[in-house]
């Protein structure tokens, strides 16, 4: 389950905020805000989208740059609000 | 007390500015703004006469005989503030006369006033749209887009930078909301990249969605007789909604717009916060941009030669082995990547007698520092190739003539 969502996760990230020509390697721990690949204005997407897929309600006040900034917090936040 | 502890955290961040090499420093100008200015630089120091190759004057307009002439008669004949809001007793019969100018030469039904383009973006989508609508915005609009995207309550959406791809799978996203408004600079102010307005038009039409468009690095300039982005690429009548400054080409003093449906602007000025909670724009600046709009209305000559300038200086820096972005915008950006290094290439064209300044972190992306030129249509060749000969100069001295993105930030670091 863990596996499956970061996978997920990754994937989305990669087809949303990196450009073709993009030479990141997104690992679980790379930072995504705090090394720019993410901005904090294109964040709501990924909110957004964690919102639908797994149909959760994340408060404005969790969905923070330092909640989102790798892979491996996002899948916590997720599991969080799935219990 | 509590201003103690809040001076020391002041300090510390001022610190962190200034270690991470991000500290903007200003210079005083003691001259018209114009291609030959004369600047005080550092504080103190003996006035130098310089090329100014960073202002966006790009018709030349914001020390024009004619525009200072307008504007000498406007203070005579209307005064020099309005103590006043517009709905109150702000409105002079001049105010209306550049609406309805401006909305002819934008080829939009009616325009509203705003004190600057910041507050016009501020106020067009809190006003228009609710939390049931979408906003769809380019990743790289204007700061003030931005902002104006965060006060209102509309859901957002972001495509990649001009990724006509990316923008219709966020039509598809949105077609869930109510209304949906893509919004896009007309040209991207730091890359002098266009929008391919046309294309988004024609998902616009697809995907029931209106198209709201910044082009304050367009207007009086880009286009056959410098309407805009919008005429450049052909879709005068498709665009819903345009906002521009009065501060870039159409005289550089102050003020802006939009220019909607006729609708749009009825309700904005009944409800637009910065409308109803601002200073009318001063008389002095309406006549000026009366005469502007007169001006630019009569003749291509100066967006002519704008053109003409912007190609020729493309092309010989080109030939000098920088690495200018692709584009045929009065925007050049002379990547540089690295923040120090733009900084010091332009302290260093400065003593050429250039003046440009570096661009770095956050007003672009980390690891993108660049030196923003812009041309214009005061620019006469020889200012240009003395520009081009400081560049080539101060390029070898930092050894990244013929270099590329890769080599430079192998050689710099980012």
């Amino acid at each position: 389950m863990a596996d499956e969502l970061v996978k997920i996760i990754t994937d989305y990230v990669i087809d949303e905020y990196l450009e073709e020509d993009d030479d990141i390697e997104v690992k679980p721990d790379t930072p995504l805000i705090s090394s720019g690949i993410v901005d904090s204005f294109s964040m709501v997407s990924l909110k957004r989208f964690l919102e639908k897929k797994y149909k959760i309600s994340i408060p404005d006040d969790k969905a923070t740059p330092q909640a989102f900034d790798t892979v491996n917090k996002i899948v916590a936040l997720v599991r969080e609000y799935t219990r | 007390m509590a201003y103690g502890q809040f001076k020391d955290f002041l300090n510390s961040e001022l610190s962190g500015i200034r270690d991470a090499g991000l500290h903007k420093e200003e210079r005083y100008i003691h001259s018209p703004q114009a291609a030959d200015i004369s600047v005080e630089f550092p504080s103190g120091a003996a006035t130098a006469d310089v090329i100014n190759f960073c202002a966006n004057n790009y018709l030349g307009l914001s020390s024009h005989p004619k525009v200072l002439e307008a504007a000498h008669h406007g203070l005579t004949e209307r005064g020099y503030g309005m103590s006043s809001v517009r709905f109150i007793c702000g409105t002079q019969d001049i105010h209306r006369e550049l609406e309805i100018k401006m909305s002819h030469f934008l080829g939009m039904e009616d325009t509203i006033l705003f004190g600057s383009c910041l507050d016009a973006n501020a106020a067009v989508f809190e006003v228009l749209l609710d939390s049931q609508d979408a906003i769809i915005a380019d990743k790289l609009v204007h700061a003030s887009i931005v902002d104006g995207m965060r006060l209102s309550k509309a859901q957002q959406y972001i495509f990649k930078h001009m990724n006509m791809s990316h923008l219709e799978q966020k039509l598809q996203e949105a077609q869930e909301c109510r209304f949906r408004m893509i919004t896009t600079d007309g040209v991207f102010s730091m890359d002098g990249d266009i929008a391919p307005l046309d294309e988004i038009c024609d998902l616009a039409e697809k995907y029931d969605a209106m198209v709201m468009v910044d082009d304050s690095h367009a207007t009086g300039f880009v286009g056959k007789t410098g309407r805009g982005t919008h005429e450049m690429k052909g879709v005068m009548g498709r665009v819903d909604v345009i906002t521009t400054t009065l501060g870039k080409a159409l005289g550089g003093a102050s003020g802006g717009c939009i220019s909607a449906h006729r609708e749009m602007v009825a309700l904005l000025r009944q409800r637009a916060r910065p409308y109803l909670f601002s200073n009318a724009v001063p008389p002095v600046i309406v006549s000026a941009a009366n005469a502007v709009l007169d001006l630019i209305s009569e003749s291509t000559e100066r967006r002519d030669k704008l053109e003409w300038n912007t190609m020729y200086f493309r092309e010989q820096m080109g030939k000098a082995g920088l690495d200018i972005r692709p584009g045929t915008h009065s925007i050049v950006p002379v990547m540089l990547y690295n923040a120090k290094l733009a900084s010091e290439f332009a302290r260093d064209m400065y003593y050429e007698g250039i003046y440009v300044v570096g661009f770095f972190y956050p007003v672009v992306p980390a690891g993108q520092a660049r030196i923003r030129v812009q041309i214009s249509a005061d620019h006469e060749k020889e200012h240009l190739d003395k520009a081009v000969a400081a560049f080539a100069k101060i390029g070898a001295k930092h050894g990244i003539i013929g270099l590329g993105k890769k080599e430079i930030i192998e050689k710099f670091g980012m």
